[in-house]
């Protein structure tokens, strides 16, 4: 039996609009406690929410962006619980009229394109923070007691949630890359996982593959970044598979993914399940979006993404136009393509050397960087290399550079390793008698005698010539 | 008593004009007012706290224990927020310090302003000063009897289902429910959101359109608040020419009407037509059947949720616990009295899952019915009259152990509350001694046409409206 | 339209009230009775009614985002029953 897993996302990602969502305290990290609270965030008897208007806007330029319909008329709903991060023992969130539905967002994958639905996007205020005092590690199991923070309750978020589209970790992975790119070229959120300002759940089930039933799914929580992310699903689908074909049954249960060990825990079941008694928020009118705002959001939007994928895939191949588009490096690629550079070439360049030297692509002068792709296999790789790292400074020419030529000439080279074949007859012998893996070792003895100019593969020609006869 | 000042007579506008033209200091008159308090306040307790020191330069003003003020405890009337004091003004309160009014002290209230007769406070009932065995009505009972007992000059209150308009009937003083949004709530503990209005006080129909005119407006802090339309009129007509009064058939039809209060009821539209005003009969078929229930689902619904931050983390005393839950649990328990206890449970019953569709679901659909019924009648009409209370000021404990009995006092006030209608309550006559109040409801923004028509009858009835036994 | 104790107990639960055995039984008397008024409600046929939430015909009520001065220390915690370190602090929730 081969199964397929069914995967939705529940994605929280963070506005990084100057105020908080319902009150106008200032929205940002590192304060000392309780320093950015007033009677509204803080819950004073009284108080009264008054909505983001640049919050307002942002949600309807993201599901712009994730081809949504914008509700004509959204309404905020309250979300009852008590908790000490809650200080009105409500959320004030949106139910069942949100800002956005019925969106999708295209993904590439190597055997095509894969649409995953975008079931609705909403608003909603963040909590504040539980700091739990005492007990073990500091982790809620027995804490001695609770302190709270209310310094982030109130931050605009925006709750995103797919269909069950996905079907592999692989492209929950791309989707997330993709969807986190989007987010922040519309400039609404920095959306790092590692800060908090992007957070995802994933709900996993699994069924036999080509039917098209909905199996118990089980939430997985609490991952730190889309590689983690990526190993929980398929820990969590492996799990659920080893259950159906044992003969069990997959019993709903929310897990907590630990990276390191791999391994799935689950959370204590509540004692009742959760009654929120949603309802209309009465303290905030509905929210009709204007139609010529809505309009002006839509000819704002800039080529996403998605959309640069699918039309560098063209020319390039859509595995290295994912790569480019979501690590943003896609501008300075088509620009040194522009200045003259192979395709492929940049586009390696760019997603490998660039990125691993820690260049800001945005400070590069790609006609530069254009000469330094075409020079690649001419010039010495330590020169190269160097030149590379320094790509990003201000000022920077190739020309020093790629004027180096890397010396392949052979009456050249042939001195310098008999030399090193001389200085060495234990690893000659040891060579000759089978160690293959030695020749490495007479090439790089090579290159350290020239300083790295000599060309790698007119050594190696040269070495092997010269230990076979 | 300082000269020239008797508090039991003396109109805001009096007061005004005294401390304007010289006559008497602010600091004068704030003592005047805290003398009576001292005099006749542990006979009414209306007040929960006063302020010695007054802070503005114009006349005292009374607040509803249920305004947030800053530097002064508000407890709304409750335990569970004995020895809160705010560290901000609710809006309302900052605009009458704005325009130079001194707080003389805060008023009694039912707890979480739940209640019709101010019985349901936690810190002892409220007394009516025609007959202090009698309740002053609620949940607004404290503001009222220190109107009407002399203890101050206006004040202002809040009116959900009818807690300013009810005790200013059973006290006989003058009480103005606003069209919702025009006053904001900003600061003002919850009891429901989409029907709680914060509302003026005093003895006279002009006094209150002043007040009102003071704290009205858009509140940058509400943003369910809007701007007036047209500003607010002090009346100064003496007839009702051309006035069409509606007096819905189905409000005066009810049994729960006292024949008091129904004789004083018909002499005053009868002289109202004297007035040259037209009275006629309509028809408000369902609002009067159906609004009782649905405001006793709606307004319990949105409590239940407004009254979830009082969990002893921020602010109150706190009840021990183990954990957090327990902590929460028992502090709630402590805190709340019976009253909110059970709006709590029945709201939070009515919302839950399961059960909202029949109830609060069902109830918000009512809603709309009764907005339509008000709406078509408005069409032939520029006001609807009815008795404001079915009974007058009843003796302390008669309805306390029976919550049914007590909720049907508000039986002429829900609905148009529920319809976010403006309503008036203007003494207009006796019944055994007891006030009896007139209600007159207008469409959205109506509040001039409201205080014409009141300030005439007012005028033409000329009735004396201190308390017979504190009379000299 | 009685509620029964058992009902009453989860509505208390929900709500976080610590209610003692004799609210218990008061609450089930008074709500099965207060229920039974409101259930008038349901009388009413009313599946074409749309539902009013907001008494006001009001949509777009906002602020733009400006920050204001956040209240200061000493006012957050006036009122705290227990803090410490400037944060409020509670029995553990576990």
């Amino acid at each position: 039996m081969t199964w397929e897993p069914v995967i939705g996302l529940e994605i929280h990602v963070q506005l990084k609009t100057r105020t908080k969502m319902f009150c106008r305290c200032p929205v940002g990290f590192g304060a000392a406690p309780n320093t950015q609270t007033c009677p509204v965030c803080l819950g004073f008897p009284g108080a009264l929410p008054v909505p983001n208007r640049t919050a307002i806007e942002w949600v309807v330029k993201l599901g712009l962006a994730l081809g949504c319909e914008i509700a004509p008329r959204a309404v905020f709903a309250r979300k009852n619980y008590f908790y000490p991060d809650l200080p009105k023992g409500y959320q004030i969130s949106q139910y069942d009229l949100p800002s956005c539905i019925d969106g999708n967002v295209i993904v590439p994958l190597p055997d095509g394109e894969h649409a995953v639905g975008i079931v609705r996007a909403h608003l909603e205020e963040d909590a504040a923070k539980n700091v739990h005092v005492g007990g073990r590690t500091g982790r809620i199991g027995g804490a001695e007691y609770t302190l709270v923070d209310y310094n982030r309750g109130g931050t605009p978020l925006v709750e995103i949630v797919t269909a069950p589209d996905i079907h592999s970790a692989e492209e929950a992975k791309r989707f997330l890359q993709l969807l986190r790119q989007t987010i922040v070229e519309l400039g609404i959120s920095d959306a790092e996982m590692e800060k908090g300002t992007l957070r995802v759940d994933a709900n996993v089930s699994v069924r036999p593959a080509g039917s098209d039933e909905l199996r118990t799914r089980c939430e997985i929580k609490n991952m730190n970044s889309f590689t983690h992310i990526a190993r929980g699903i398929e820990a969590e689908v492996e799990r659920q598979i080893a259950v159906w074909e044992s003969g069990g049954e997959v019993e709903q249960h929310t897990y907590d993914f630990d990276v390191a060990t791999g391994t799935l825990t689950p959370r204590r079941a509540k004692e009742e399940a959760d009654d929120y008694r949603y309802f209309p928020e009465p303290d905030l009118v509905p929210v009709e979006p204007p139609e010529d705002i809505v309009d002006r959001l839509r000819s704002e939007l800039p080529e996403l993404p998605a959309q640069r994928i699918g039309r560098i895939g063209e020319t390039l191949d859509h595995e290295r136009a994912l790569v480019l588009v979501t690590g943003g490096l896609d501008p300075l690629w088509e620009a040194t393509v522009a200045a003259g550079a192979d395709g492929v070439a940049a586009s390696n360049v760019i997603a490998n050397q660039l990125v691993g030297a820690g260049v800001d692509p945005g400070a590069v002068a790609a006609n530069e960087l254009a000469k330094l792709v075409e020079a690649r296999d001419r010039i010495p790789r330590s020169a190269f290399d160097e030149a590379i790292g320094r790509v990003g400074e201000p000022g920077f020419s190739a020309e020093p550079y790629v004027a180096q030529e890397v010396v392949s000439d052979t009456a050249a080279l042939e001195p310098v390793v008999d030399a090193i074949l001389a200085a060495n007859p234990g690893q000659v012998e040891q060579y000759r008698g089978g160690k293959d893996g030695l020749l490495g070792f007479f090439v790089g003895q090579v290159m350290k005698e020239t300083k790295g100019q000599a060309d790698p593969r007119a050594v190696n020609e040269l070495v092997r010539a010269k230990l076979a006869g | 008593m300082t000269a020239g000042v008797d508090t039991l007579r003396l109109t805001a506008e009096d007061a005004l004009g005294l401390v304007e033209r010289g006559e008497v200091s602010a600091e004068e008159l704030h003592g005047a007012y805290l003398d009576a308090i001292g005099e006749r306040d542990p006979e009414l307790h209306a007040f929960l706290r006063t302020v010695d020191e007054p802070e503005g330069s114009s006349i005292p003003i009374a607040l509803k224990d249920v305004i947030s003020t800053r530097g002064v405890e508000t407890t709304a009337g409750s335990k569970i927020l004995s020895g809160y004091v705010p560290v901000f003004d609710a809006t309302v309160a900052a605009r009458c310090k704005a325009a130079g009014l001194t707080l003389l002290g805060k008023t009694n209230t039912d707890e979480f302003a739940m209640g019709s007769s101010t019985e349901n406070s936690a810190f002892g009932p409220s007394r009516n000063p025609w007959d202090p065995s009698r309740v002053p009505g609620g949940s607004g009972g404290g503001t009222a009897a220190a109107v009407s007992g002399g203890l101050a000059p206006w004040g202002l209150g809040s009116d959900t289902g009818g807690s300013i308009k009810q005790p200013s009937a059973l006290c006989g003083n003058v009480g103005l429910r606003p069209t919702y949004g025009t006053v904001s709530r900003y600061g003002v503990v919850a009891f429901a959101s989409s029907l709680d209005q914060i509302g003026p006080v005093a003895k006279t129909v002009r006094d209150v359109a002043l007040l009102y005119r003071i704290v009205s407006g858009r509140d940058p802090c509400d943003s369910t608040t809007v701007e007036l339309p047209a500003p607010v009129e002090l009346p100064t007509a003496e007839r009702l020419d051309g006035l069409r009064i509606g007096v819905p058939r189905q409000a005066v039809a009810l049994e729960a009407i006292e024949p008091g209060v129904r004789s004083a009821f018909e002499a005053v539209l009868a002289l109202a037509e004297e007035l040259g005003a037209h009275v006629d009969e309509c028809d408000l078929p369902l609002s009067f059947e159906y609004g009782l229930p649905c405001y006793y689902l709606i307004a319990p619904a949105e409590a239940s949720s407004n009254l979830a931050r009082y969990d002893g983390v921020r602010y109150g005393p706190r009840s021990e616990g183990e954990t957090y839950r327990d902590a929460v649990e028992r502090t709630r328990d402590d805190g709340f009295g019976a009253e909110p206890k059970r709006r709590i449970m029945l709201g939070t019953y009515a919302l839950s899952a399961g059960y909202y569709d029949a109830y609060y679901g069902q109830a918000q659909k009512v809603r709309t019915l009764i907005v339509r019924e008000h709406a078509t009648a408005f069409e032939s009409f520029d006001v609807l009259a009815t008795p404001t209370s079915p009974t007058v000021a009843f003796p302390i404990g008669d309805k306390a152990a029976d919550p049914l009995a007590m909720y049907a006092c508000d039986l002429l006030t829900i609905p148009s509350c529920l319809a976010g209608l403006p309503g008036l309550s203007v003494p207009c006559g006796l019944s055994e001694g007891l006030p009896v109040g007139l209600q007159l409801v207008g469409p959205q923004f109506a509040e001039n046409a409201l205080f014409r028509a009141g300030h005439a009858l007012e005028r033409a009835l000329g009735l004396d409206l201190v308390p017979e036994r504190l009379r000299t | 339209m009685a509620i029964t104790k058992d009902q009453v107990l989860h509505v208390a639960r929900l709500a976080r009230l610590d209610l003692s055995e004799a609210e218990v039984e008061q609450l089930t008397g008074e709500l099965g009775a207060i229920l039974d008024a409101v259930s008038k409600v349901s009388e009413l046929d009313l599946a074409d009614v749309p539902p009013t939430s907001h008494p006001l015909d009001l949509v777009n009520s906002w602020a733009e985002d400006e920050p204001h001065d956040s209240l200061p220390l000493e006012d957050v915690l006036r009122n705290a029953p227990a803090s410490e370190r400037d944060m409020f602090r509670v029995p553990p929730t576990a």
